[in-house]
């Protein structure tokens, strides 16, 4: 399947001779939502902003839908949407003459009726004879993400589409997300909050001062990444772990009543096999038992503190 | 050619300037008047008639160029220089659109708007003096090419500005002294010799007189060098423009 976006041995430095993207390398497919990760200045913005066409690269190639973002800037261009990271509004205009102007400037048609339902769909069809300066944060986000999608772009970006919003619009942005999966759109966005990621993506990049250090499935992240613990609520405590019990990486709680095994994903079950095993060899008798998957945030904080 | 993002643009633009309309329109024009009322009737009764039209005429074709000018500059300057402080400009950029049609859209828009304004100003005038315009072709040539080129003259300006100072600087520092120094009250011929010479290094002096000779047939220099020096200044302008876009000066990092 042919990528729609491509990047390859990207670079980018910037004007004051600072490197904020070293050979960044990456596919996104159709109809996948991709999150890139990575905790602030570490280049996600920078390479948003060149694929979109709003920074220059300093070498390498790009495609879009297939199209290379300088010689056929304008068939990459039409593909995409983008909602920003910053808040960037007009004052005066009206919602709907925005989002307007947003299509045509993509080049299309106008066409009202696609208009109407981005703005239902993004609650702001109420709003759509207001002046933007007049409606809040909130509402000022959902008029620019209408802006990206009113020329129906087959790859949307979202810069850290939820840094800083309401619960509702989070929500509201979530749900829209997956209507938008549902047509076939492809999504990247950027974020910091983990949960996002966990919550939406399919795939998951992690990028680290300019370099991306990793991407995986999420899955496959989790479970090749991830940590599972299980805790062990005993009868009786006990003043140490029993010698037999050193082979496996297990611990005592400070009370003496819970035993706690942190393993790989991956061989959980022979480890845990042959843990409960031993217990019952010697004769430790627990009330009750839990596992616990390490979070994708306790994952990236892993990766990014190496 | 993406023709509905020029439209976006064009639309948007007049859109802005329909919304300041008093300032943009009603200024230049009571401004004008005033000159009219000061220059052309109070002191122009006392003043003798140069080459044979009476002074309160002779003013008018550099009154018009003088809103022309300014307001090409000043309405290009804030469409282009507005996005940019907001960052709105991040759609432009990340559109479909090339660099000509950027610039067919923002300095069409405000050239347009000051045509517009130079025939309010043109009725007007009417209303304080009878003038006649002899080469009314040429004469509307004259507006429409001057209004380009100051309005792309504008557009540099609102790219290079990085704060609003720089965006009022150079059309109150650079433009208004030319202009009044461009002949707009006196011929150049009035002058002693030094400062004629001196006047010939000012491009306004060659809009203004070859304006005037489309409205009465008389200018201080002929009116093919005034065309030949127009162009020349959009020629210089359009340069700029591309190597602008070329190199994303102050748009793309
Ligand atoms: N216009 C610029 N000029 C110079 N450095 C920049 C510019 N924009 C961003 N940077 C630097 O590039 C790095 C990456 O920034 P950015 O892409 O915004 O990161 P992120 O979006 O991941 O937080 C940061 O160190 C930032 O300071
Ligand atoms: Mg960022």
């Amino acid at each position: 399947m042919q990528p729609d976006i491509s990047v390859k041995h990207l670079n980018k430095v910037y004007g004051g001779g600072f490197q904020a993207l070293k050979d960044v390398n990456l596919e996104i497919y159709p109809g996948e939502i991709f999150a890139l990760l990575g905790p602030n200045g570490a280049g996600k913005t920078t390479l948003i902003s060149i694929i979109c066409g709003i920074v220059n690269k300093t070498d390498g190639e790009i495609r879009a839908a297939g199209h290379n973002i300088v010689t056929d800037y304008r068939s990459a261009r039409e593909a995409i949407g983008l909602v920003p990271q910053e808040l960037h509004t007009d004052a005066f205009e009206r919602v709907w003459d925005a989002v307007s102007f947003s299509r045509g400037l993509f080049g299309k048609p106008p066409k009202p009726s696609h208009i109407e339902k981005v703005l239902k769909d993004l609650s702001l069809w109420d709003k759509r004879n207001n002046r933007i300066m007049s409606l809040s944060g909130g509402m000022k986000r959902r008029v620019m993400i209408a802006k990206a999608l009113s020329h129906e772009p087959r790859i949307l970006f979202l810069d850290e589409p939820t840094a800083g919003v309401d619960v509702e619009l989070r929500r509201d942005m979530w749900e829209m997300v997956r209507k938008l999966r549902e047509n076939g759109t492809t999504i990247i966005l950027t974020t910091h909050y983990i949960e996002e990621a966990e919550e939406m993506a399919d795939r998951i990049g992690v990028i680290r001062e300019g370099e991306i250090i990793l991407v995986e499935e999420k899955n496959q992240l989790m479970s090749k990444l991830g940590k599972k613990e299980l805790r062990l609520q005993l009868q009786n405590p006990l003043d140490k772990v029993p010698g037999e019990l050193t082979l496996e990486p297990v611990e005592l709680s400070e009370d003496g009543y819970e035993l706690i095994y942190t393993f790989d994903a991956q061989e959980q079950q022979a480890g845990v096999a042959r843990l409960l095993r031993t217990l019952g060899e010697l004769d430790i008798e627990y009330r009750d038992l839990q596992t616990r998957e390490s979070s994708l945030e306790e994952i990236f904080v892993g990766l990014v503190h190496e | 050619m993406n023709l509905y993002g020029v439209r976006a643009i064009y639309k948007f633009e007049m859109a802005r300037m329909r919304r300041t309309i008093m300032q943009s329109v009603l200024a230049p024009v009571i401004t004008t008047s005033l000159y009219f009322v000061v220059f052309g009737s109070a002191i122009g009764s006392r003043m003798g008639a140069i080459e044979n039209i009476s002074y309160g005429a002779y003013i008018i074709p550099g009154l018009v160029m003088l809103s022309l000018l300014m307001q090409s500059i000043s309405n290009a300057s804030f469409g282009i220089y507005m996005p940019k402080f907001s960052g709105t400009i991040y759609e432009v950029l990340s559109a479909p659109v090339s660099y000509a049609e950027i610039v067919l859209g923002y300095v069409g828009a405000a050239a347009t708007k000051s045509v517009i304004l130079g025939v309010i100003i043109l009725i007007t005038a009417r209303f304080f003096v009878d003038y006649h315009v002899l080469h009314p072709f040429w004469m509307l040539s004259f507006l429409v090419l001057t209004a380009v080129t100051f309005s792309l003259f504008g557009f540099i300006i609102g790219i290079w500005a990085d704060g609003f100072e720089k965006l009022q600087i150079v059309p109150m520092m650079v433009v208004t002294p030319l202009v009044f120094l461009g002949g707009t009250f006196y011929s150049i011929d009035m002058l002693p010799q030094v400062w004629q010479t001196i006047s010939l290094f000012n491009p306004v002096v060659y809009l203004i007189s070859g304006f005037r000779w489309a409205f009465y047939g008389v200018s201080d220099v002929h009116v093919g060098i005034s065309v030949g020096m127009t162009v020349v200044f959009l020629a210089a302008c359009m340069a700029t423009v591309w190597w602008i876009f070329k190199t994303g000066y102050r748009l793309r990092s």
